[in-house]
Parts: structure tokens; sequence; C-alpha cells
């Protein structure tokens, strides 16, 4: 595949992995935490980690947008579901993760709910031109990098007049939960020299909203693209910071991320969604300014406002590590519950739950790697 | 086909539907069997009318094997439910060492459901049927109230007989042992994706949908002695692969870079954020065979016109933890694991 192979390749992978292993010093770690999923993913997928020097240790950051929505907006939706009799759009990850009590969208649907799997916003609006006569409400997710086709789907839906479409919305601000992680980061939390930054988010935001990071924190930054060569370039340039001593915000991801980022989407954003005072992080608690609601102009296809639903609060499954998980200072297996009850068919935490979670990747492609498998690379320094 | 006085006015197979009289058991009912199954799946023991059909078993070991065939859209690049409810049952069968004999076939039907679709399945139904020479001899119909179904759901049994010395069976691979695949994995899968009606990208792969009892017995010609078969369907390879190596307590290790991907699927699964060792497969096999009759097995298998690109994929090994491993085309190593629920998209 043209623009895919070349960021997978071995060869390359290999020389870049013996340049990071040389230039590695010994005497110290360095301890980068990935802010996104995606890069969770890519790094156990293509067997990243098992490339890098033993003092190069990747921290897995909360960066999963399924991960981070806590229950009680789970028990939301399938409230809206269930107490309304709308039909409720949402993207497939969304499906199985748990809600209180065991439930989950999947569970809420087999009891009789009318929930369904959608893999693009166009779905959801064929779905309410079709069905005139039922309300059609979105269940919206995601970073920065899926809010502008929510913001396209709320004007066509103004637009076209559409009265039973409305949005739950769950769009999240990595910036804020960046800042709330390195608030608490130290000898108490998490312990990290660098940050692989988000790069689907900064093709929307840019580079420059993570500036605080090294000004702020000091800790440096690389926008790292999601193909494993991107990972290992970012980690590289990582590990050069930290030897000269620099804090920068650097971009390897140069291919789609500018410093500005893309200002038409953002204005598209600005013009439907208002940022929300403050959202509950499941994980890291209530944070300020950290999501989006639909601005008042939209206030009228607010699933929110159109639909009040009432349920309990929702209570944490027992045990759980997933909140601590997602700060970077627990591992998946340091979880009692990782492997036994916890696994992908049978969820405790959401963390297990996606593709991109860290317990699901530690599960799917790490367990007893580390007995099984020695790094290949040794440094050479 | 000769008219029949029972029924003066014949089914209207262009614009025609099913309706609940269709599963009554009384004159429609048998105007469809008539009509539409018997015309198409033409074979003595199916015409002559009975609820059941009646032959001499061959002697041997017999094997039997059922399968739900549920699949959206119905009609898809390079087949569709109907033959896919022959092929299907055929590979199961088949996937012991066996020679598939007979077939039977149970339909569910959803009222208002196209008579002419349901010609257009039960035709491809049994060109598939004959061109495997394993020919439908028994069969039921039912319908169900619209709402109540998914159009068409047919399940299909099958019978075979193993040859006198043949042992292949899930729970026989052995440390050692070396694993093949008879073409591309995804194929089938993607195929499927592309028509959905919420997905619709432009493709020109079609599914893989074939039996495979002919390349089957090519390869047992050519070594007797194959330890395990089986059609990566659901799941795709990597749970088929995990399945064999939890029946025979053994793991697996694979190279990424050896496993056939057409470059069609793996972009399609680039853009989904599917993962093409997850995706189904109708018309290719896993087998393993011990490590010395392993090229002259991959030499019969390419020579059979289903197996062209057959490939030696990996390495059975000791494994208590029973895992998939696998050595990626990037240069590193991971486990490939259990399929958990259904395979879905990225959100972003």
């Amino acid at each position: 595949m043209k623009y895919i192979d070349e960021f997978r390749d071995k060869g390359l992978a290999r020389r870049l992995a013996e340049t990071i292993a040389a230039e590695a010093h010994p005497g110290r770690d360095y301890r980068l935490m990935e802010f996104c999923g995606g890069h969770t993913h890519a790094i156990f997928r293509y067997g990243v980690q098992h490339l890098m020097p033993p003092n190069l240790s990747f921290i897995h950051g909360p960066g999963c947008p399924v991960c981070v929505l806590p229950m009680a907006r789970i028990d939301h939706a399938i409230a809206l579901a269930t107490q309304h009799d709308v039909t409720l759009c949402t993207y497939g990850d969304l499906m199985r993760v748990p809600a209180s009590e065991r439930k989950s969208l999947l569970k809420a649907k087999a009891d009789g709910a009318d929930i369904r799997m959608i893999y693009s916003t166009q779905d959801v609006l064929r779905i309410a031109r079709e069905n005139p006569d039922r309300q059609v409400v979105f269940f919206a997710i995601g970073f920065e990098t899926t809010t502008p086709p929510t913001a396209v789907a709320v004007k066509t839906a103004r637009a076209e007049g559409l009265t039973n479409f409305s949005v739950f919305c769950n769009h999240v601000l990595t910036p804020s939960a960046l800042q709330t992680i390195l608030s608490t980061a130290g000898p108490d939390g998490v312990q990290l020299d660098g940050i692989l930054g988000p790069s689907h988010v900064s093709t929307l935001i840019g580079s420059r909203p993570y500036r605080f990071v090294a000004e702020q924190f000091g800790v440096p930054v690389v926008i790292a693209g999601f193909e494993p060569l991107d990972v290992m370039q970012s980690a590289l340039m990582l590990v050069r910071q930290l030897n000269d001593g620099r804090c920068e915000v650097e971009n390897q991801y140069t291919r789609a991320v500018s410093e500005e980022g893309n200002r038409k989407a953002q204005a598209l954003i600005d013009e439907v969604f208002r940022i929300r005072p403050e959202f509950e992080w499941r994980g890291l608690g209530f944070l300020p300014n950290s999501a989006l609601a639909l601005d008042d102009a939209y206030a009228d296809l607010d699933a929110e406002e159109r639909f009040p639903v009432e349920f309990a609060p929702a209570k944490e499954i027992k045990g759980c590590e997933c909140p601590a998980i997602l700060r970077g200072v627990k591992t998946p297996t340091d979880c009692k519950l990782f492997g036994n009850p916890c696994t992908p068919d049978n969820p405790m935490g959401s963390c297990m739950v996606s593709s991109e979670g860290a317990c699901a990747a530690y599960w799917s492609y790490g367990r007893f790697r580390a007995a099984s498998l020695q790094p290949k690379v040794e440094s050479r320094s | 086909m000769t008219s029949d006085r029972r029924f003066p006015v014949r089914l209207d197979l262009k614009k025609g539907a099913v309706d609940m009289s269709h599963g009554s058991g009384g004159r429609a009912m048998a105007q469809l069997i008539g009509e539409l199954f018997q015309r198409y799946l033409d074979h003595e023991l199916l015409t002559l009318g009975n609820d059941q059909a009646l032959f001499m078993p061959p002697p041997g070991r017999m094997v039997m094997s059922i399968d739900g065939h549920v699949i959206s859209p119905l009609f898809f690049p390079g087949g569709d439910i109907g033959s896919l409810a022959v092929h299907g049952t055929i590979n199961d069968v088949a996937m012991s060492g066996a020679r598939p004999l007979y077939l039977a076939a149970g339909f569910i039907l959803e009222e208002g459901f196209p008579l002419g679709d349901l010609a257009r399945i039960v035709e491809s139904m049994a060109q598939a049927a004959n061109a495997a020479g394993v020919p439908v001899v028994t069969g039921d119909t039912k319908v169900v109230e619209r709402g109540k179904g998914d159009g068409v759901f047919i399940t299909t049994t099958g019978i075979g007989v193993v040859p006198e010395g043949i042992l292949i069976s899930g729970d026989r691979a052995e440390p050692g042992d070396v694993i093949l695949v008879s073409g591309s994995m995804g194929d089938h899968g993607v195929a499927i994706l592309s028509k959905r009606e919420n997905l619709g990208f432009e493709t020109e792969i079609r599914s893989d949908s074939s039996a495979l009892h002919e390349l089957v017995a090519a390869m047992i010609a050519a070594v007797p002695d194959i330890h395990c078969l089986r059609d990566p369907t659901r799941g795709g390879l990597a749970t088929t692969l995990n399945e064999l190596a939890h029946q025979s307590g053994v793991g697996m290790q694979i190279r990424e870079d050896a496993i056939p991907v057409r470059p069609e699927v793996a972009a399609a699964c680039e853009l989904l954020g599917l993962d093409p060792l997850y995706v189904a497969n109708e018309g290719k096999l896993i087998a393993i065979c011990p490590p010395d009759k392993a090229e002259r097995l991959l030499d019969a298998m390419r020579a059979h016109p289903l197996g062209t690109e057959s490939a030696i994929i990996g390495e059975v090994v000791e494994d208590p933890h029973r895992f998939v491993q696998m050595e990626t085309d990037f240069g590193g190593s991971r486990i490939v694991d259990w399929l958990a629920g259904e395979q879905l998209p990225r959100i972003c």
C-alpha cells in the first residue's frame, strides 16, 4: 500500500532501533507516555516495545475516548434509549463498554432498546430521514478528531429542518487531560520524561496547544504519527531532546500537522459547540474546560435538553484499576482483575473493551511476552 | 417441468413474495416446493417428495456437519447466501478429510421476501451443489412473520465418508508441524463489508466462496498424514489458529510476511481499522502437517486451482499458554489473540 508500507519498513525500523539503542544513555530511564490509544495499539500490534532498549519504556496515557468516558454517561445513554424510546446511534467501540450493574449498550439492545451501531454521522442522518416518526439520537464521542463530523451533522440537520435528530454530546478535549496528568506527576503520580503527543488531534488543533506542557511542566513533547515508524522516530526525537537537555514541542507528523492546525475545522467547531465548564473523565475526575456541548444556538438539537432522564449515580466496579491505569500510575498487570475475571470477552472496565485500551492491548498482544521474549537490540553506548 | 393441476396459476417469480401460506404445509407450500425448490434442486431423492432422503450408506466412517447461514447482504460480489450455504457445509465436512456425499437444506423465509430473490438464491444453490457434485436431497421450509427474520436464513447439513487410514482432527497438531494456508486471507469478509448498506466502498474484491473438497482430496492423495485441516471462516485465520492451538495444547509461531493478503484487502482493512487476520474466508483452508511432508503438501495445494497461492506461514511450537505468536512484518513480535466479540472499526 503506497503511503502506508513506507511507514512499516522492517529495515528502517531496525536502523532506527539501533540508533535509539546507541543514543539512549544506559545510566538513565526514558519513560515516554503515549497519550493516544492509537499509539498504544501501534506499539503492541507491531511489537515496537520489543525493538526498544530496556531502559526506554512506554507509559500508556488516557488517550482513548472510550476509556475515559465515565460510566455515568453510558448509564445516561441507556436511560435515553429506554426512558424515551429513542433510536440511539453510536460507534461500535461503545457497544460493549460496561455501564452500571454490568449493563452495556449491547445488553440494553438485547433487552429491546433500539440501539444501532453506525460507521459515520452520515448513517445517523440517513436513519433520521428514513424514520421521521422516531426520535434519533447520536451518541457522539471522541477527541477533537471526531468533532468536525458531528458539527457537520448538526449543521446538516438544521439546514434540512430534521426535527427528529439530536446529539448526546461527549466530545472531550485533550489539553485539559494532559494538564491534569502533569499536575499530579512526580513521586505520587505518574513518572514520565516525555510525551508522544496526539497526532490526529493535532491535525485539527495544531501543535501549539501543547506548548504549555514544555513551558509549564518542563516535559518535552513530540507530536507523533500513528504508524510504527512514526512512533519509533518520535521516541528517538524525545531521547535526543532529553539527552540534549532540551524541552520543546517538536512535530514528527509534519505530513499532516502544522502549528496552527486546521483553521476551517476550528471555525466550524467554534460555531457549533461551546466549552463545558467541567466534565467528568474516567480516572481523572471532573476536569475544567475539558469537553464540548452544543452551542446555545443549537440547543434544540441537544439530546440532554430534549430528553431529561433519571438514573442513579454510577458505581465503579470494585477493584477495577482503570482510573489509575488511565493516569499512567499503574499498568494493566497491576490490576487484580486483569485476566481474571476481566478479559476482552468479559470486560469489567472500559480499558479492556476498546481496541485502543491499554488493558485490551496488554491482554491481546502483550500478556506473558516478558517471559517469552527478550529485547533484540542492546545499547551500544 | 410439467404443469400441475393443483396449481392452475404459476408462482409469480417476478413480482410475487413469500406469504404465511407458503409455510402452512398446505397447497401453497406444495407449490413453492414444486415450482421453486424442486425445479432448481433437481435430484431424484428430492423430487420423490418424501420427508426424508433414503439411500444406501457407503462403507467407512461417516462425517456429519450442520451450519446455519445468516448473512447481510444476501447477494455479494462472488456469491450469495445460497452458494455460501452449499460451500460452507461441504467445507465443514471436507475438513475431516471426508468426501462429501449429500446435503439437506432448511429454509426460514420471512413473510414478504420476493420470490424472485428466493429463486435466484435456490438456483445459485443448485449450481453450487451441481458443480461440487454434492446434491441437496432433502429439505424443509418455514415462514416467519414480517419483521421476525432477515429475508432468508438457510441451514444446511452435510454428510460424507472418510477414506480409510485418514485421521484429521483439530487436536493432532504437534510441535514441529508446519502450518500452511491455501491462499489469500480476508477476501470474503471484505467483499461482504463492501456491500453493507452503511459502508458501500468500491472494490474489485470478490468473495472466495468455494467448495474445497476436491482440493482436500488432492492434498490427501499427496500427503495422507495431514494432522489438521480447518477453514478459517468467522474470526478468520487468527481465531482458527487459536482454536487449533487450544485443541491440540500447543503454541503456534507464524510470520506476517508469509501470510498472503491481497493489497486491496489490506487497504480496505486499513481504512476501517480492521485486521485482515480476523476477517472471514469462505474458500480457504489451513493445513497442519509433519515438517518432512510440508513441501510435498504445498506442491499438491499449488497444483490445484483453488490452492495456487498456497503458502507455508509458520510452525507449531511447544507452549503451555497455547499462544499464537507472530513475527510482524515490522520486525517485532506479538500475540495473535482470539477475537473478542465482533471486530469493530475504531472511532478515530
